[in-house]
């Protein structure tokens, strides 16, 4: 880091806002075309499966097993295809910000009218 | 303080990005992350709007009788499908491959265009079927949310087909990773959204209808 950009950093107190050392690290490399076209591969099964609860009688595992998959397949698009799980650390943290705090307020208002009230 | 700015391209910023900024990562990526986080929002709305009336409608059409569970599927399956073909666009990007780029840019539009086209054919169908956006809640909160998504997704073509037409006329820089892979970000969470809507609005079942 030049000496101007240490002033400029200062000057702002932009160090205490986030560690340069940590967003500066180099990311890891995108994965190769390959290895899309095997997380594209597993996503088609995974949705495959998702399907096939649609005919075969799962019981009371169905809704488990779906919000399982989707689970998976969701983390899957975000840490492969949006490349979470090669960049910066910071990325991760703004949308999982937006993400927790959208699915803790929707649960919060679906427990609170008694959606998920068994019986 | 006019002294103190930081010069362009000085920094140990991205590679595909031009200016230093004070975070070390490019601005443009970090507000595309911020915006699909407040999109979360949005989308989280919709989605628990649709959950709370589940059987909630007085009157049908319900669910059970419009959905075509296999039609849907073929369409999920094509989003699935232009989710990779616009990754294989980056990777194309990257090896600055304009020709294999262009390409799967189109393709990924056209999968798109074919899912769009897909849900016109579906909400026809289901507005002959009898089931419009007032006619019950199931109606509403349905075409409410799906149309959002739908609408994403026509953005999302939009956004591609700029991307072709910048490269055809040879106005995206010599290297157009940064660029596709704002685009491709963009498209993937459209994707992560339907992964979301197809299980909870279309494969989960819905509640019997609540008595009068």
């Amino acid at each position: 880091m030049s000496e101007i950009e240490s002033r400029f950093q200062e000057e702002l107190g932009t160090r205490d806002m986030a560690d340069p050392g940590e967003a500066r690290a180099p990311h890891r490399e995108h994965p190769s075309a390959k290895e899309y076209i095997r997380i594209g591969v597993i996503l088609a099964v995974l949705t495959a499966l998702e399907v096939a609860t649609y005919y075969v009688d799962v019981g009371g595992a169905l809704v488990p097993t779906l919000i399982g998959l989707s689970v998976v397949k969701f983390a899957l698009v975000v840490m492969w295809f949006m490349h979470l799980k090669f960049d910066s650390p910071t990325y991760a943290r703004y949308f999982l910000m937006g993400l927790a705090g959208a699915t803790t307020l929707y649960l919060v208002v679906l427990i609170s009218f008694g959606v998920f009230k068994v019986g | 303080m006019a002294d103190l700015a930081i010069t362009p391209g000085h920094g140990a910023v991205e590679a595909h990005d031009e200016h230093a900024t004070t975070t070390g990562l490019p601005n443009t990526k970090l507000a595309m992350w911020m915006f699909l986080a407040s999109e979360c929002m949005l989308f989280g709305a919709l989605i628990s709007t649709y959950v709370l009336y589940r059987g909630a409608s007085q009157t049908g059409p319900y669910p059970d009788d419009v959905f075509d569970i296999p039609f849907t599927s073929v369409s999920s399956f094509v989003l699935l499908a232009s989710s990779l073909t616009m990754v294989l666009a980056l990777a194309a990007a990257q090896k600055r491959d304009v020709v294999r780029m262009r390409l799967w840019l189109l393709t990924t539009a056209l999968l798109g265009l074919s899912f769009v086209g897909g849900q016109v054919y579906e909400f026809t169908t289901f507005y002959d079927e009898g089931l419009s956006i007032s006619t019950n809640l199931f109606g509403t909160t349905f075409y409410v949310l799906t149309g959002f998504h739908g609408v994403h997704v026509t953005v999302g073509i939009l956004m591609l087909m700029s991307l072709v037409s910048f490269s055809t006329a040879d106005r995206l820089p010599d290297d157009a990773a940064f660029p596709v892979e704002m685009v491709g970000l963009y498209w993937h969470f459209v994707d992560i959204v339907w992964i979301v809507i197809f299980t909870v609005v279309y494969l989960i079942p819905t509640p019997s209808p609540a008595p009068v």
